[in-house]
Protein backbone atom coordinates (compact mmCIF):
# COMPACT_ATOMS: atom_id res chain seq x y z
CA UNK A 1 0.00 0.00 0.00
CA UNK A 2 3.11 2.62 0.91
CA UNK A 3 4.39 2.05 -2.28
CA UNK A 4 1.57 2.10 -3.99
CA UNK A 5 1.10 5.57 -2.58
CA UNK A 6 4.71 6.59 -3.04
CA UNK A 7 4.41 5.66 -6.66
CA UNK A 8 1.31 7.85 -7.08
CA UNK A 9 3.08 10.79 -5.54
CA UNK A 10 5.83 10.16 -8.19
CA UNK A 11 3.90 10.09 -10.74
CA UNK A 12 2.11 13.20 -9.50
CA UNK A 13 5.10 15.02 -9.38
CA UNK A 14 5.59 14.28 -12.65
CA UNK A 15 2.21 14.83 -14.34
CA UNK A 16 2.33 18.48 -12.42
CA UNK A 17 5.38 18.91 -14.71
CA UNK A 18 3.72 17.97 -17.82
CA UNK A 19 0.74 20.20 -17.00
CA UNK A 20 3.09 23.36 -16.27
CA UNK A 21 4.27 22.58 -19.79
CA UNK A 22 0.75 21.81 -21.14
CA UNK A 23 -0.03 25.56 -19.94
CA UNK A 24 3.35 26.70 -21.26
CA UNK A 25 2.28 25.86 -24.86
CA UNK A 26 -1.34 26.73 -24.36
CA UNK A 27 -0.51 30.35 -23.34
CA UNK A 28 2.93 31.22 -24.66
CA UNK A 29 1.74 32.07 -28.57
CA UNK A 30 -0.92 34.05 -27.42
CA UNK A 31 1.41 35.82 -25.05
CA UNK A 32 3.75 36.96 -27.59
CA UNK A 33 0.77 39.53 -29.34
CA UNK A 34 1.59 41.28 -26.40
CA UNK A 35 4.88 41.03 -26.51
CA UNK A 36 5.54 42.85 -29.56
CA UNK A 37 2.47 44.91 -29.17
CA UNK A 38 5.33 47.07 -27.14
CA UNK A 39 8.33 46.10 -29.48
CA UNK A 40 9.62 49.08 -31.46
CA UNK A 41 9.47 47.14 -34.81
CA UNK A 42 7.01 46.58 -37.59
CA UNK A 43 8.95 42.75 -37.52
CA UNK A 44 7.81 40.48 -34.97
CA UNK A 45 10.96 38.65 -34.61
CA UNK A 46 13.51 38.68 -32.37
CA UNK A 47 15.85 40.50 -30.76
CA UNK A 48 13.66 42.95 -29.25
CA UNK A 49 14.30 46.60 -30.49
CA UNK A 50 12.74 48.34 -27.12
CA UNK A 51 9.90 49.53 -25.52
CA UNK A 52 7.23 51.71 -27.13
CA UNK A 53 3.54 52.24 -26.86
CA UNK A 54 3.09 54.16 -30.64
CA UNK A 55 1.50 50.89 -32.14
CA UNK A 56 -1.70 51.87 -29.07
CA UNK A 57 -1.53 55.07 -30.32
CA UNK A 58 -2.35 54.72 -33.81
CA UNK A 59 -5.57 52.95 -32.73
CA UNK A 60 -6.65 56.37 -31.22
CA UNK A 61 -8.67 58.24 -34.16
CA UNK A 62 -9.31 55.69 -36.18
CA UNK A 63 -12.67 55.44 -37.71
CA UNK A 64 -13.15 52.40 -39.07
CA UNK A 65 -12.03 50.78 -36.24
CA UNK A 66 -14.14 52.79 -33.76
CA UNK A 67 -16.87 51.79 -36.11
CA UNK A 68 -15.86 48.22 -36.03
CA UNK A 69 -15.53 48.02 -32.18
CA UNK A 70 -19.26 49.73 -31.93
CA UNK A 71 -20.73 47.40 -34.27
CA UNK A 72 -18.73 44.71 -31.75
CA UNK A 73 -20.37 45.87 -29.01
CA UNK A 74 -23.92 46.48 -29.64
CA UNK A 75 -24.22 43.21 -31.88
CA UNK A 76 -22.48 41.15 -28.62
CA UNK A 77 -24.98 42.65 -26.44
CA UNK A 78 -28.58 42.36 -28.61
CA UNK A 79 -27.35 38.67 -29.29
CA UNK A 80 -25.68 38.13 -26.09
CA UNK A 81 -29.11 38.90 -24.36
CA UNK A 82 -31.20 36.83 -27.00
CA UNK A 83 -28.72 34.16 -26.60
CA UNK A 84 -29.64 33.75 -22.36
CA UNK A 85 -32.76 34.50 -22.93
CA UNK A 86 -33.33 31.19 -25.14
CA UNK A 87 -30.75 29.50 -23.13
CA UNK A 88 -33.20 30.66 -19.51
CA UNK A 89 -36.26 29.05 -21.08
CA UNK A 90 -34.96 26.13 -23.14
CA UNK A 91 -33.85 24.62 -20.18
CA UNK A 92 -36.05 25.72 -17.78
CA UNK A 93 -38.23 23.83 -19.71
CA UNK A 94 -36.15 20.84 -20.64
CA UNK A 95 -36.10 20.51 -16.55
CA UNK A 96 -39.96 21.24 -15.19
CA UNK A 97 -41.66 21.44 -18.76
CA UNK A 98 -42.33 17.74 -18.97
CA UNK A 99 -42.83 17.59 -22.83
CA UNK A 100 -41.46 15.81 -25.30
CA UNK A 101 -41.71 19.21 -27.59
CA UNK A 102 -39.94 21.05 -24.33
CA UNK A 103 -37.23 18.07 -24.39
CA UNK A 104 -36.65 18.44 -28.62
CA UNK A 105 -36.10 21.69 -28.67
CA UNK A 106 -33.39 21.61 -25.86
CA UNK A 107 -31.51 18.43 -27.58
CA UNK A 108 -31.67 20.89 -31.16
CA UNK A 109 -30.09 23.95 -29.78
CA UNK A 110 -27.04 21.96 -28.43
CA UNK A 111 -26.72 21.14 -32.04
CA UNK A 112 -24.47 23.95 -33.55
CA UNK A 113 -22.14 21.48 -31.35
CA UNK A 114 -21.87 19.05 -34.01
CA UNK A 115 -22.30 21.96 -36.97
CA UNK A 116 -18.80 23.44 -38.38
CA UNK A 117 -19.03 27.08 -37.99
CA UNK A 118 -18.49 27.62 -41.90
CA UNK A 119 -22.21 25.66 -42.61
CA UNK A 120 -23.79 27.57 -39.88
CA UNK A 121 -22.76 30.64 -41.68
CA UNK A 122 -23.68 29.47 -45.07
CA UNK A 123 -27.22 28.20 -43.67
CA UNK A 124 -28.29 31.57 -42.02
CA UNK A 125 -26.51 33.29 -44.89
CA UNK A 126 -29.25 31.37 -47.48
CA UNK A 127 -31.76 31.76 -44.76
CA UNK A 128 -31.38 35.82 -44.45
CA UNK A 129 -31.22 36.23 -48.39
CA UNK A 130 -34.46 34.21 -48.36
CA UNK A 131 -36.20 36.25 -45.63
CA UNK A 132 -34.76 39.45 -47.41
CA UNK A 133 -32.55 41.41 -45.24
CA UNK A 134 -29.56 39.67 -46.46
CA UNK A 135 -26.14 40.35 -44.90
CA UNK A 136 -26.47 42.73 -41.75
CA UNK A 137 -25.85 43.42 -38.30
CA UNK A 138 -29.54 41.76 -38.18
CA UNK A 139 -27.81 38.68 -39.83
CA UNK A 140 -24.44 38.65 -37.66
CA UNK A 141 -27.14 38.77 -34.26
CA UNK A 142 -28.90 35.90 -34.98
CA UNK A 143 -25.53 33.83 -36.27
CA UNK A 144 -24.60 35.10 -33.08
CA UNK A 145 -27.32 33.92 -30.83
CA UNK A 146 -26.68 30.52 -32.82
CA UNK A 147 -23.23 30.41 -31.60
CA UNK A 148 -23.86 31.29 -28.57
CA UNK A 149 -26.97 29.13 -27.73
CA UNK A 150 -25.21 25.59 -26.51
CA UNK A 151 -23.23 27.60 -23.86
CA UNK A 152 -26.23 29.45 -22.26
CA UNK A 153 -28.31 26.00 -22.32
CA UNK A 154 -25.51 24.17 -21.12
CA UNK A 155 -24.69 26.50 -18.10
CA UNK A 156 -28.47 27.56 -17.13
CA UNK A 157 -29.28 24.11 -17.26
CA UNK A 158 -26.46 22.96 -14.96
CA UNK A 159 -28.02 25.97 -12.54
CA UNK A 160 -31.61 24.97 -12.50
CA UNK A 161 -30.62 21.31 -11.80
CA UNK A 162 -28.30 22.52 -9.02
CA UNK A 163 -31.58 24.02 -7.35
CA UNK A 164 -33.78 21.76 -4.45
CA UNK A 165 -36.95 20.02 -6.05
CA UNK A 166 -38.12 21.03 -3.10
CA UNK A 167 -37.78 25.03 -3.47
CA UNK A 168 -39.76 24.74 -6.54
CA UNK A 169 -42.22 22.30 -5.34
CA UNK A 170 -42.89 24.38 -2.18
CA UNK A 171 -43.78 27.51 -4.38
CA UNK A 172 -46.23 25.61 -6.30
CA UNK A 173 -47.43 24.18 -3.41
CA UNK A 174 -48.49 27.44 -1.47
CA UNK A 175 -50.25 28.39 -4.31
CA UNK A 176 -47.92 30.47 -6.63
CA UNK A 177 -48.40 30.44 -10.42
CA UNK A 178 -46.02 28.65 -12.99
CA UNK A 179 -45.26 32.77 -13.73
CA UNK A 180 -44.69 33.21 -9.91
CA UNK A 181 -42.66 30.80 -9.31
CA UNK A 182 -40.43 31.15 -12.36
CA UNK A 183 -40.29 34.84 -12.22
CA UNK A 184 -39.95 34.79 -7.99
CA UNK A 185 -38.36 32.15 -7.31
CA UNK A 186 -36.30 30.37 -9.72
CA UNK A 187 -34.74 33.37 -11.38
CA UNK A 188 -33.22 35.00 -8.63
CA UNK A 189 -31.67 32.00 -7.41
CA UNK A 190 -30.09 31.67 -10.76
CA UNK A 191 -29.14 35.22 -10.83
CA UNK A 192 -25.53 34.48 -10.74
CA UNK A 193 -25.70 31.86 -13.80
CA UNK A 194 -27.55 34.16 -15.84
CA UNK A 195 -24.94 36.79 -16.24
CA UNK A 196 -22.62 34.25 -16.26
CA UNK A 197 -24.64 33.08 -19.05
CA UNK A 198 -24.54 36.35 -20.80
CA UNK A 199 -21.29 37.46 -19.83
CA UNK A 200 -20.03 34.02 -21.85
CA UNK A 201 -21.94 34.84 -24.71
CA UNK A 202 -20.99 37.79 -25.21
CA UNK A 203 -17.17 37.05 -25.23
CA UNK A 204 -18.59 34.37 -28.15
CA UNK A 205 -20.02 37.26 -30.12
CA UNK A 206 -17.34 39.91 -29.57
CA UNK A 207 -14.68 37.20 -30.44
CA UNK A 208 -16.29 35.22 -33.48
CA UNK A 209 -15.21 35.54 -37.01
CA UNK A 210 -16.06 31.97 -38.57
CA UNK A 211 -19.61 32.79 -38.38
CA UNK A 212 -19.57 36.30 -38.79
CA UNK A 213 -17.80 35.99 -42.10
CA UNK A 214 -20.91 35.45 -43.99
CA UNK A 215 -23.12 37.55 -42.44
CA UNK A 216 -21.70 40.62 -42.46
CA UNK A 217 -22.70 43.78 -44.79
CA UNK A 218 -20.74 47.00 -44.73
CA UNK A 219 -20.48 47.66 -40.99
CA UNK A 220 -17.55 44.68 -39.97
CA UNK A 221 -17.06 43.90 -36.45
CA UNK A 222 -13.84 43.84 -34.40
CA UNK A 223 -12.49 40.42 -35.74
CA UNK A 224 -13.40 41.21 -39.31
CA UNK A 225 -11.94 44.57 -38.94
CA UNK A 226 -8.73 42.61 -37.69
CA UNK A 227 -9.10 40.06 -41.10
CA UNK A 228 -8.93 42.97 -43.55
CA UNK A 229 -5.83 44.38 -41.39
CA UNK A 230 -4.09 41.67 -41.91
CA UNK A 231 -3.28 41.82 -45.57
CA UNK A 232 -1.11 45.09 -45.25
CA UNK A 233 2.45 44.09 -43.46
CA UNK A 234 2.50 47.45 -42.22
CA UNK A 235 -0.43 47.61 -39.67
CA UNK A 236 0.90 43.79 -38.25
CA UNK A 237 1.96 46.05 -34.69
CA UNK A 238 -1.79 47.83 -34.85
CA UNK A 239 -3.29 44.54 -34.95
CA UNK A 240 -0.83 43.47 -32.54
CA UNK A 241 -1.94 45.77 -30.08
CA UNK A 242 -6.26 45.68 -30.79
CA UNK A 243 -5.20 42.11 -29.74
CA UNK A 244 -3.74 42.71 -26.67
CA UNK A 245 -6.37 45.10 -25.75
CA UNK A 246 -9.25 42.53 -26.97
CA UNK A 247 -7.57 39.51 -25.21
CA UNK A 248 -6.95 41.64 -21.46
CA UNK A 249 -10.91 42.30 -21.79
CA UNK A 250 -11.20 38.93 -22.88
CA UNK A 251 -9.54 37.71 -19.85
CA UNK A 252 -11.09 40.08 -17.37
CA UNK A 253 -14.94 39.37 -18.26
CA UNK A 254 -14.48 35.23 -18.98
CA UNK A 255 -12.54 35.70 -15.23
CA UNK A 256 -15.55 38.04 -14.11
CA UNK A 257 -18.31 34.94 -15.55
CA UNK A 258 -16.33 31.80 -13.76
CA UNK A 259 -16.55 33.61 -10.38
CA UNK A 260 -19.78 34.37 -11.00
CA UNK A 261 -20.80 30.80 -12.20
CA UNK A 262 -19.60 29.28 -9.14
CA UNK A 263 -20.51 31.65 -6.63
CA UNK A 264 -24.30 31.37 -7.34
CA UNK A 265 -23.56 27.73 -6.43
CA UNK A 266 -22.36 28.03 -3.54
CA UNK A 267 -25.40 30.09 -2.42
CA UNK A 268 -28.19 27.45 -3.81
CA UNK A 269 -26.52 24.78 -1.49
CA UNK A 270 -26.44 27.15 1.30
CA UNK A 271 -29.85 28.19 1.47
CA UNK A 272 -30.99 24.31 1.22
CA UNK A 273 -29.12 23.14 3.43
CA UNK A 274 -30.42 25.37 6.01
CA UNK A 275 -34.14 24.50 5.13
CA UNK A 276 -33.77 21.17 4.48
CA UNK A 277 -36.84 19.29 2.97
CA UNK B 1 -55.38 21.51 -1.37
CA UNK B 2 -51.93 21.96 -1.17
CA UNK B 3 -52.14 18.97 1.32
CA UNK B 4 -53.31 16.48 -1.13
CA UNK B 5 -50.58 17.73 -3.78
CA UNK B 6 -48.18 17.74 -1.30
CA UNK B 7 -45.32 15.20 -1.45
CA UNK B 8 -47.06 13.91 -5.16
CA UNK B 9 -45.25 15.31 -7.97
CA UNK B 10 -46.90 18.13 -9.37
CA UNK B 11 -49.89 17.56 -11.76
CA UNK B 12 -49.05 18.75 -15.36
CA UNK B 13 -52.70 20.19 -16.17
CA UNK B 14 -51.44 23.04 -13.68
CA UNK B 15 -49.35 24.43 -15.75
CA UNK B 16 -50.74 27.38 -17.79
CA UNK B 17 -50.74 26.81 -21.66
CA UNK B 18 -50.00 30.62 -22.01
CA UNK B 19 -46.67 30.38 -19.80
CA UNK B 20 -46.05 27.00 -21.88
CA UNK B 21 -46.26 29.07 -24.95
CA UNK B 22 -44.18 32.13 -23.75
CA UNK B 23 -41.40 30.23 -22.26
CA UNK B 24 -41.46 27.71 -25.48
CA UNK B 25 -41.65 30.49 -28.09
CA UNK B 26 -37.68 32.14 -28.05
CA UNK B 27 -36.39 28.73 -28.11
CA UNK B 28 -38.83 27.01 -30.50
CA UNK B 29 -37.99 30.04 -33.03
CA UNK B 30 -34.81 29.91 -32.60
CA UNK B 31 -34.04 26.20 -32.84
CA UNK B 32 -36.54 25.53 -35.89
CA UNK B 33 -36.33 28.46 -37.68
CA UNK B 34 -32.70 29.23 -37.27
CA UNK B 35 -31.05 25.60 -36.81
CA UNK B 36 -33.41 22.95 -38.72
CA UNK B 37 -34.96 25.50 -41.16
CA UNK B 38 -31.72 26.99 -42.18
CA UNK B 39 -30.03 23.54 -42.29
CA UNK B 40 -33.13 22.41 -44.61
CA UNK B 41 -32.53 24.68 -46.91
CA UNK B 42 -29.05 24.05 -47.23
CA UNK B 43 -29.94 20.58 -48.16
CA UNK B 44 -32.50 21.91 -50.78
CA UNK B 45 -30.56 23.80 -52.58
CA UNK B 46 -27.79 20.90 -53.14
CA UNK B 47 -29.86 19.79 -55.10
CA UNK B 48 -30.81 22.52 -57.19
CA UNK B 49 -28.38 24.02 -60.36
CA UNK B 50 -26.49 26.83 -60.23
CA UNK B 51 -28.70 30.32 -62.28
CA UNK B 52 -27.22 32.73 -60.89
CA UNK B 53 -30.74 32.77 -58.53
CA UNK B 54 -31.13 32.60 -54.62
CA UNK B 55 -32.49 29.11 -54.82
CA UNK B 56 -31.16 27.72 -57.98
CA UNK B 57 -33.03 26.16 -60.83
CA UNK B 58 -34.38 22.25 -61.21
CA UNK B 59 -33.68 19.53 -59.38
CA UNK B 60 -30.31 17.71 -59.65
CA UNK B 61 -27.79 15.20 -58.51
CA UNK B 62 -25.29 17.03 -60.94
CA UNK B 63 -23.40 18.63 -57.98
CA UNK B 64 -22.87 15.53 -55.77
CA UNK B 65 -21.79 13.87 -59.16
CA UNK B 66 -19.29 16.54 -59.55
CA UNK B 67 -18.12 15.69 -56.00
CA UNK B 68 -18.01 11.89 -56.66
CA UNK B 69 -15.85 12.51 -60.05
CA UNK B 70 -13.51 15.18 -59.92
CA UNK B 71 -10.32 13.99 -57.98
CA UNK B 72 -9.66 17.10 -56.54
CA UNK B 73 -12.95 16.59 -54.17
CA UNK B 74 -11.76 13.56 -52.86
CA UNK B 75 -8.28 15.26 -52.68
CA UNK B 76 -9.34 18.06 -50.69
CA UNK B 77 -11.85 15.72 -48.25
CA UNK B 78 -9.45 13.31 -47.93
CA UNK B 79 -6.73 16.00 -46.48
CA UNK B 80 -9.69 17.34 -43.97
CA UNK B 81 -10.51 14.18 -42.58
CA UNK B 82 -6.52 13.49 -42.04
CA UNK B 83 -5.59 16.76 -40.64
CA UNK B 84 -8.54 16.92 -38.26
CA UNK B 85 -7.99 13.40 -37.26
CA UNK B 86 -4.68 14.35 -36.45
CA UNK B 87 -5.50 17.43 -35.01
CA UNK B 88 -8.26 15.41 -32.73
CA UNK B 89 -5.58 12.41 -31.73
CA UNK B 90 -2.96 15.20 -30.62
CA UNK B 91 -5.28 17.34 -28.44
CA UNK B 92 -6.98 14.43 -27.45
CA UNK B 93 -3.56 12.28 -26.11
CA UNK B 94 -1.80 15.72 -24.55
CA UNK B 95 -5.08 16.43 -22.83
CA UNK B 96 -5.75 13.30 -21.13
CA UNK B 97 -2.75 13.60 -18.85
CA UNK B 98 -4.09 16.90 -17.87
CA UNK B 99 -7.67 15.86 -17.08
CA UNK B 100 -6.16 13.14 -15.23
CA UNK B 101 -4.46 15.44 -12.89
CA UNK B 102 -6.84 17.68 -12.36
CA UNK B 103 -9.21 14.74 -11.60
CA UNK B 104 -7.20 13.07 -8.88
CA UNK B 105 -3.87 14.77 -8.32
CA UNK B 106 -4.62 19.00 -8.40
CA UNK B 107 -6.13 19.16 -4.77
CA UNK B 108 -6.40 22.79 -3.93
CA UNK B 109 -5.07 23.83 -7.05
CA UNK B 110 -7.93 22.34 -8.84
CA UNK B 111 -10.19 25.04 -9.41
CA UNK B 112 -7.40 27.28 -10.38
CA UNK B 113 -6.09 24.92 -12.91
CA UNK B 114 -9.64 24.11 -14.51
CA UNK B 115 -9.83 27.94 -14.87
CA UNK B 116 -6.36 28.11 -16.36
CA UNK B 117 -6.79 25.64 -18.91
CA UNK B 118 -10.18 27.02 -19.89
CA UNK B 119 -9.73 30.59 -20.55
CA UNK B 120 -7.96 30.43 -24.03
CA UNK B 121 -11.55 28.61 -24.86
CA UNK B 122 -13.11 32.45 -24.28
CA UNK B 123 -10.71 34.73 -26.28
CA UNK B 124 -10.70 35.11 -29.80
CA UNK B 125 -10.34 32.42 -32.00
CA UNK B 126 -8.28 34.90 -34.79
CA UNK B 127 -6.25 36.09 -32.41
CA UNK B 128 -4.34 32.41 -31.46
CA UNK B 129 -4.45 31.44 -35.59
CA UNK B 130 -2.86 34.76 -35.68
CA UNK B 131 -0.25 34.53 -32.98
CA UNK B 132 0.89 31.15 -34.52
CA UNK B 133 1.49 33.08 -37.88
CA UNK B 134 3.70 35.85 -36.39
CA UNK B 135 5.57 32.61 -34.81
CA UNK B 136 6.22 30.24 -37.92
CA UNK B 137 6.60 33.32 -40.38
CA UNK B 138 9.97 33.72 -42.89
CA UNK B 139 10.96 36.46 -40.52
CA UNK B 140 9.28 35.65 -37.62
CA UNK B 141 9.43 34.48 -33.96
CA UNK B 142 10.54 31.27 -34.31
CA UNK B 143 12.89 31.87 -37.39
CA UNK B 144 14.54 34.68 -35.69
CA UNK B 145 14.78 33.26 -32.03
CA UNK B 146 17.10 29.89 -33.55
CA UNK B 147 19.04 32.54 -35.30
CA UNK B 148 19.61 34.66 -32.42
CA UNK B 149 20.39 31.77 -30.34
CA UNK B 150 23.14 30.25 -32.74
CA UNK B 151 20.91 27.49 -33.75
CA UNK B 152 20.73 27.76 -37.27
CA UNK B 153 22.40 30.11 -39.71
CA UNK B 154 19.58 31.30 -41.82
CA UNK B 155 15.48 31.50 -41.39
CA UNK B 156 13.66 28.54 -43.35
CA UNK B 157 10.46 28.59 -45.14
CA UNK B 158 9.38 25.34 -43.94
CA UNK B 159 7.33 26.22 -40.60
CA UNK B 160 4.45 28.43 -43.06
CA UNK B 161 2.22 27.34 -45.45
CA UNK B 162 2.88 23.73 -44.76
CA UNK B 163 0.20 21.08 -43.81
CA UNK B 164 2.05 20.58 -40.32
CA UNK B 165 1.28 24.49 -39.38
CA UNK B 166 -2.35 24.06 -39.92
CA UNK B 167 -2.18 20.97 -37.75
CA UNK B 168 -0.39 22.56 -35.07
CA UNK B 169 -2.18 25.69 -34.94
CA UNK B 170 -5.48 23.65 -34.93
CA UNK B 171 -3.84 21.30 -32.14
CA UNK B 172 -2.92 24.74 -30.33
CA UNK B 173 -6.80 26.47 -31.13
CA UNK B 174 -8.67 23.79 -29.97
CA UNK B 175 -7.00 22.43 -26.77
CA UNK B 176 -8.89 23.78 -24.39
CA UNK B 177 -11.92 21.70 -26.29
CA UNK B 178 -10.60 18.34 -25.09
CA UNK B 179 -10.38 18.76 -21.86
CA UNK B 180 -13.06 19.68 -19.58
CA UNK B 181 -15.30 16.54 -21.28
CA UNK B 182 -12.05 14.30 -20.03
CA UNK B 183 -12.29 15.57 -16.87
CA UNK B 184 -15.18 15.53 -16.22
CA UNK B 185 -15.48 11.52 -17.08
CA UNK B 186 -12.77 11.32 -15.01
CA UNK B 187 -14.14 13.10 -12.21
CA UNK B 188 -17.45 11.27 -12.52
CA UNK B 189 -15.88 7.72 -12.04
CA UNK B 190 -16.49 6.31 -8.25
CA UNK B 191 -13.50 6.81 -5.91
CA UNK B 192 -14.88 2.98 -4.37
CA UNK B 193 -14.31 1.47 -7.87
CA UNK B 194 -10.43 2.50 -7.54
CA UNK B 195 -10.58 1.58 -3.91
CA UNK B 196 -11.26 -1.70 -4.94
CA UNK B 197 -9.16 -2.12 -7.49
CA UNK B 198 -5.79 -1.28 -5.40
CA UNK B 199 -7.92 -3.79 -2.36
CA UNK B 200 -7.71 -6.54 -5.27
CA UNK B 201 -3.90 -6.31 -5.54
CA UNK B 202 -4.03 -3.73 -9.08
CA UNK B 203 -0.80 -1.89 -9.40
CA UNK B 204 -1.40 1.33 -10.10
CA UNK B 205 -0.74 0.95 -13.75
CA UNK B 206 -3.10 -1.96 -13.98
CA UNK B 207 -5.56 -0.26 -12.43
CA UNK B 208 -5.45 2.56 -14.81
CA UNK B 209 -5.64 0.44 -17.78
CA UNK B 210 -8.46 -1.82 -16.35
CA UNK B 211 -10.45 0.67 -14.77
CA UNK B 212 -9.56 4.20 -15.22
CA UNK B 213 -9.27 4.42 -18.93
CA UNK B 214 -12.12 2.57 -19.83
CA UNK B 215 -14.29 4.42 -17.58
CA UNK B 216 -13.51 7.75 -18.80
CA UNK B 217 -14.22 6.45 -22.37
CA UNK B 218 -17.11 8.04 -22.76
CA UNK B 219 -15.40 11.78 -22.10
CA UNK B 220 -12.58 10.86 -24.61
CA UNK B 221 -14.87 10.23 -27.17
CA UNK B 222 -17.19 13.90 -26.25
CA UNK B 223 -13.07 15.01 -26.38
CA UNK B 224 -13.31 13.74 -29.86
CA UNK B 225 -16.17 14.86 -31.12
CA UNK B 226 -15.83 18.45 -30.28
CA UNK B 227 -12.35 19.04 -31.61
CA UNK B 228 -13.02 16.71 -34.76
CA UNK B 229 -16.33 18.58 -35.87
CA UNK B 230 -14.73 22.44 -36.09
CA UNK B 231 -11.25 21.35 -37.11
CA UNK B 232 -12.77 19.49 -39.99
CA UNK B 233 -15.07 22.17 -41.33
CA UNK B 234 -12.42 24.91 -40.55
CA UNK B 235 -11.51 27.46 -43.02
CA UNK B 236 -9.67 30.29 -41.42
CA UNK B 237 -6.47 28.38 -40.46
CA UNK B 238 -5.78 27.10 -43.44
CA UNK B 239 -5.91 30.53 -45.11
CA UNK B 240 -3.46 31.98 -42.44
CA UNK B 241 -0.79 29.28 -42.70
CA UNK B 242 -1.67 26.56 -44.29
CA UNK B 243 -0.54 27.80 -48.31
CA UNK B 244 -2.25 26.34 -51.21
CA UNK B 245 -1.19 22.65 -50.06
CA UNK B 246 -3.11 22.67 -47.35
CA UNK B 247 -6.38 23.88 -48.61
CA UNK B 248 -9.15 22.32 -46.17
CA UNK B 249 -13.24 21.24 -47.31
CA UNK B 250 -13.92 24.95 -45.45
CA UNK B 251 -12.11 26.78 -47.59
CA UNK B 252 -13.54 25.11 -51.02
CA UNK B 253 -17.23 26.01 -49.38
CA UNK B 254 -16.43 29.31 -48.26
CA UNK B 255 -15.32 29.83 -51.76
CA UNK B 256 -17.74 28.20 -53.86
CA UNK B 257 -20.24 31.10 -51.59
CA UNK B 258 -17.89 33.22 -52.26
CA UNK B 259 -15.61 34.44 -55.33
CA UNK B 260 -16.37 31.09 -56.99
CA UNK B 261 -20.36 32.27 -56.52
CA UNK B 262 -22.01 28.64 -57.06
CA UNK B 263 -23.64 28.19 -53.97
CA UNK B 264 -26.07 24.76 -54.62
CA UNK B 265 -22.51 23.44 -55.29
CA UNK B 266 -21.31 25.28 -51.70
CA UNK B 267 -24.66 23.41 -50.29
CA UNK B 268 -23.73 19.78 -51.87
CA UNK B 269 -20.44 20.39 -50.52
CA UNK B 270 -21.87 20.91 -47.05
CA UNK B 271 -24.41 17.90 -47.24
CA UNK B 272 -20.94 16.01 -47.83
CA UNK B 273 -19.49 17.26 -44.63
CA UNK B 274 -22.51 16.66 -42.35
CA UNK B 275 -22.92 13.56 -43.93
CA UNK B 276 -19.15 12.62 -42.26
CA UNK B 277 -19.78 14.22 -39.61
CA UNK B 278 -22.77 11.91 -39.42
CA UNK B 279 -21.02 8.74 -39.68
CA UNK B 280 -18.51 10.04 -37.21
CA UNK B 281 -20.95 10.76 -34.47
CA UNK B 282 -22.71 7.38 -35.24
CA UNK B 283 -19.38 5.61 -34.85
CA UNK B 284 -18.75 7.38 -31.75
CA UNK B 285 -22.03 6.63 -30.51
CA UNK B 286 -21.55 3.02 -31.13
CA UNK B 287 -18.32 2.81 -29.32
CA UNK B 288 -19.48 5.12 -26.29
CA UNK B 289 -21.96 2.27 -26.46
CA UNK B 290 -19.37 -0.27 -26.31
CA UNK B 291 -17.93 1.70 -23.13
CA UNK B 292 -20.96 1.43 -21.17
CA UNK B 293 -22.24 5.31 -21.34
CA UNK B 294 -22.90 6.92 -18.25
CA UNK B 295 -24.07 9.63 -20.00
Amino acid sequence: MSTARTEANAGGRWLGAYVLAYLVFLYLPILLIPLFSFNDSIQAAFPLQGFTLQWYATLYGNPALSGALANSLVIGTIAASGATLCGITVSYMDLYGRSPLAATISAIARLPILIPGVIVGISLLILVNLVGFGPSRVAIVLGHILVALPTTVVVMRSRFAAIPKTIREAALDLGASDWTTFRRVMLPLSLPAVLSAFMLAFLTSFDEFIVVFFLAGTEPTLPLYIWSQLRFPRSLPTVMALGTAILVASFVIAAFAEVLRHRGLGTARRTAAANPA
Amino acid sequence: MSTIVAGQSLPESRSSPAFRFAMLLPGGLVTFFLILFALGLVLFLAFRGNDGSLLGAGLTVANFATVASEPLYWTVTLRSLAIAGLVTLATVVTAYPVAYYLAFHAGRRRGLLLFLVTLPFWTSYLLRVFAWKIVLAYNGVLNSALIESGIWSEPTLAFLNTPAAVVVTLAHAYAPFAILPIYVALDTIPKSLLEAASDLGARPFTSFRRVVLPNSMPGVLAAALVVFVPTVGDYVTPAMVGGPASTMIGSLIQSEFGKANDWPFGAALSVCVMLVILCVVLVARGADRRFGSRT
